[in-house]
């Protein structure tokens, strides 16, 4: 074994998973995780705890894991973290944990996402699950959105014997963990439904289908249903669009619309009655996770897929690890290209993407180079159908039915940002709702600290 | 279908050929939805998230009243509960209040007002009768049918508005003709004075309307259907051009400025889904050729 090197884990051959939705990655066995464990040299100070936003205590249930304790691993994962099995999967190691991690100065880091999701798989497998907690105090908060900012804040609370309902406008709990992130990627009956089965099995209660600012408002929940504090973790769900001319064609979607019949309402499957359009050959504009998972999306549905990213491959801010899938899947990347109009036939459908050839030029004010179109550089891409995925924004329903809860000019709900207090008094928010669009793991930190602001205010009034 | 569902089915009527009305127990949107806003529901495990207008709703009782034409696959399978029964999911209300129900009501009680309903457009028409009615404020109401079997709640249309008038394309009860011919009528031939209409029907109905009301200067409300699937915001598959603006309907909407809709884009949006249900169809009846009555060349008579 070369200690330089991780520990190689197996993947479904690209060739064989285009054709179908399985997860992509088929983790570490347990003797593949054990020796990966060693790897690890227990840091006295360690530096990947301080990369992790919700600071699980790395080195220890590594070193259960070269013991073969898996049972004890788990639970000092469980002690910081209510989805493990979701974040060894989607979080951004490469910039997290792994990132600071020791052995990176020389050779390859821990695999620490992948050793997390070996152990929380363990459970599940083996049944271990959190025990609802004995002492309750019987006071009500609400949760509003069941992302993991919501699934987490629910937890940490439950745990401290708060009385904990969450509420969710969707009919399934998850948030983009169940409409946005791709089956292959992270499959949702045998990894985050069971993750959300054991925070209900804390006692919180999830009630779908309520949509808060319209089936009911934050002012009824806390002046007439007893809640005593609520928290706000509804995400960023508003899709952008560029505003060029032809983006109304039939065959133009957002990639959340597209990601969300395919997951949610599961359209790639014959037997659900959602329909979803395939195309023949996608263009998806965009360069992030979402539009890698929208293109390996359309790939798997049986598409010729290009991804359109107006600067370089450097910058794509896609994680390096969907980059490389996908390239292994076929997908081809225009890069250094930006769509200028979208071409439609006489029946309203998309024919082709009139693009410009971009170069770039100075930094701009995030420190990344400009880009800037081409003179007469323009062509066209001959295309069906195309997948906009330029990000996305909160949803202004809350802020704007809730008295005293103050927002951003983006629609990003203002709160403070080590507890999650926003203008209104025992409202608390935090996630996407607050920062715009960024990572499952941020977002489960921004829950884990509001839930302890929220706890401190609540024995205080 | 026996189920643990929670949404009940309280009630059914089956209002003519392929509409039925049905109340659904839900408390929570019961006691929040106001005339001009939806629901969306979902029959079962696999079904999709239908939009249905909420035509009436009882907060005591805590149900929502929905009326439907059984079109497509998924409508069709909505017909086929039972009461007793129940739906997986229903949400809501969704969308805006009707522009009248937030109206000032100085400002509404110096304005006269005209219903027109088109088909099952009457279900979504009804309850802005009813609440006109019962905040004090008169309204006169054209529903406008194929024939007279769908003609839907006359009854209940004129238990609230000052003059029902009907019309059907086929004379065979009421004005013959569609409902410009109806508008026409009351307008130019018996002076009738308006200074709002409201719309709603098959969009090629609204289309025609707002042509005619924009000739007639009289400002036009409509509710517009497009395609969705959540409803919240998230997906924009419901986005229409408004003006030099794009507007989501769920959010934004559903009912707008009807000379300002571009109807056509929206038509042609609106048949986006019919070639893929269609090819699931043809694939589940091997080779049977004859398309089901939810296909395009049906649609513009449909709501
Ligand atoms: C396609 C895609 C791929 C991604 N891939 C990754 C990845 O690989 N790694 C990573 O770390 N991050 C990824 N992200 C980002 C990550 O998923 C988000 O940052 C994270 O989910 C934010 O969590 P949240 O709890 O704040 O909000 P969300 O997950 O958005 O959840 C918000 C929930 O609130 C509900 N809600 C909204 N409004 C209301 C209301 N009024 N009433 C009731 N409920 C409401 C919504 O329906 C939703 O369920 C991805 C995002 C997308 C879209
Ligand atoms: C805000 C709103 C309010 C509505 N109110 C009513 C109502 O009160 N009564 C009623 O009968 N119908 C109403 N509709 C239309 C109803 O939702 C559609 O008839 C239904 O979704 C068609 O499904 P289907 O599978 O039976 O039909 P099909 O024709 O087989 O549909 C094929 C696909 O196209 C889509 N689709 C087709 N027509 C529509 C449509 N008009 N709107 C949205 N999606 C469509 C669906 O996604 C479906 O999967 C409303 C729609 C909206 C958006
Ligand atoms: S939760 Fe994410 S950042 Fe924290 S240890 Fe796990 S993979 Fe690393
Ligand atoms: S920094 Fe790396 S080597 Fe050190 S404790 Fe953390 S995982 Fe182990
Ligand atoms: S239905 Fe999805 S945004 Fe309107």
């Amino acid at each position: 074994m070369d200690v330089l090197k991780k520990v190689p884990i197996k993947e479904q051959d690209p060739s064989i998973r285009i054709e179908n939705f399985e997860e992509v990655c088929l983790g570490y066995n347990i003797d593949e995780a054990a020796e990966e464990a060693t790897r690890c040299i227990q840091c006295k100070n360690p530096k990947c705890v301080k990369g992790c936003p919700v600071s699980i205590d790395i080195p220890g249930f590594i070193k259960e894991i070269v013991n073969k304790d898996i049972e004890e691993a788990y639970q000092i994962i469980n002690k910081y973290s209510a989805l493990p099995a979701i974040c060894g999967r989607v979080c951004p190691q490469e910039t997290q944990c792994e990132q600071v991690c020791i052995r990176g100065i020389k050779g390859d880091p821990v695999s620490i996402g992948k050793l997390e999701r070996f152990v929380a798989d363990w459970a599940r497998e083996n049944n271990i699950r959190p025990v609802e907690p004995e002492k309750k105090n019987g006071r009500k908060v609400a949760v509003i959105g069941s992302g993991p900012a919501g699934l987490t804040c629910a937890k940490e609370m439950a745990e401290r014997g708060y009385d904990v309902t969450i509420f969710e406008a969707l009919h399934e709990p998850g948030g983009v963990l169940v409409y946005g992130i791709p089956e292959f990627r992270l499959p949702k009956e045998t990894v985050v439904r069971p993750e959300i089965e054991n925070i209900r099995a804390l006692g919180v209660k999830i009630e779908t289908n309520v949509i808060i600012g319209k089936t009911v408002t934050i002012d009824e929940l806390m002046d007439e249903e007893g809640y005593e504090a609520v928290f706000i973790g509804t995400g960023a769900g508003l899709p952008n669009f560029m505003g060029i001319p032809g983006e109304n064609a039939n065959g133009v979607f957002s990639a959340n619309e597209y990601l969300t019949r395919s997951n949610l309402m599961k359209a790639f499957d014959d037997n659900y009655d959602t329909p979803i359009i395939t195309g023949n050959r996608v263009a998806v504009v965009g360069g992030g996770n979402v539009a890698m998972d929208a293109a390996r999306t359309a790939r798997r549905l049986g598409a010729d897929v290009t991804v359109v990213y107006r600067r370089s491959e450097a910058e794509l801010p896609a994680r390096v690890e969907e980059v490389h899938h996908a390239k292994e899947e076929g997908i081809h990347l225009q890069l250094l290209t930006n769509p200028e109009e979208i071409l439609v036939d006489e029946n309203g459908w998309v024919k082709g993407m009139r693009c410009v050839r971009m170069e770039l030029g100075e930094e701009d004010s995030s420190g990344r180079r400009r880009p800037v179109p081409v003179e007469n550089s323009e062509f066209v891409i001959e295309v069906d159908t195309v997948i906009m995925s330029l990000g996305t924004s909160p949803n202004p329903l809350i802020s704007s039915t809730t008295k005293g809860l103050k927002s951003n000019k983006y629609g990003c709900i203002i709160a403070e940002e080590d507890t999650g207090v926003t203008s209104r008094e025992g409202v608390f928010a935090g996630g996407d709702a607050v920062t715009g669009a960024a990572t499952v793991i941020l977002a489960m930190g921004a829950g884990k600290q509001a839930a302890e602001a929220m706890d401190k205010y609540l024995k205080n009034i | 279908m026996a189920n643990n569902y929670k949404y009940i089915i309280t009630k059914k009527v089956k209002l003519a050929d392929s509409i039925y009305l049905m109340d659904i127990m839900a408390p929570r949107v019961a006691a929040h939805c106001y005339p001009g806003q939806f629901i969306i529901l979902i029959a079962n495990e696999k079904g999709e998230r239908i939009p249905l207008t909420i035509c009436d709703y009882d907060r005591e009782q805590g149900t929502v009243t929905i009326v439907f034409q059984a079109l497509g696959n998924s409508t069709k399978l909505l017909a086929e509960y039972e009461v007793g029964e129940a739906f997986r999911d229903f949400t809501g209300p969704l969308g805006k209040r009707s522009e009248l129900v937030t109206m000032p009501s100085e400002e509404l009680r110096s304005k006269k007002v005209l219903f027109v309903a088109g088909g099952v457009g009457a279900a979504p028409v009804y309850p802005q009768v009813k609440w006109m009615n019962e905040n004090g404020y008169e309204a006169d109401c054209i529903i406008g049918a194929r024939s007279k079997e769908l003609v839907i709640l006359e009854d209940q249309m004129r238990k609230y508005a000052k003059n029902v008038y009907i019309t059907t394309d086929d004379g065979s009860y009421g004005l013959k003709g569609n409902v410009n011919e109806a508008i026409k009528y009351l307008v130019n031939e018996k002076k009738h004075h308006y200074d709002i209409i409201i719309a709603i029907g098959p969009m090629i109905m609204m289309k025609y309307v707002c042509i005619l009301t924009k000739e007639l200067g009289i400002k036009t409300i409509v509710s517009m259907n497009p395609i969705m699937v959540d409803g919240t915001g998230m997906c924009g598959a419901c986005r229409l051009s408004i003006g030099d603006e794009i507007k989501f309907a769920c959010v934004d909407g559903p009912e707008f400025d009807g000379h300002l809709v571009n109807f056509d884009e929206a038509m042609k949006r609106l048949s986006m889904y019919k070639t893929v249900e269609g090819k699931m169809e043809l694939r589940e009846k091997e080779g049977d050729t004859h398309h089901h009555p939810g296909c395009e060349c049906h649609d513009n008579e449909n709501k």
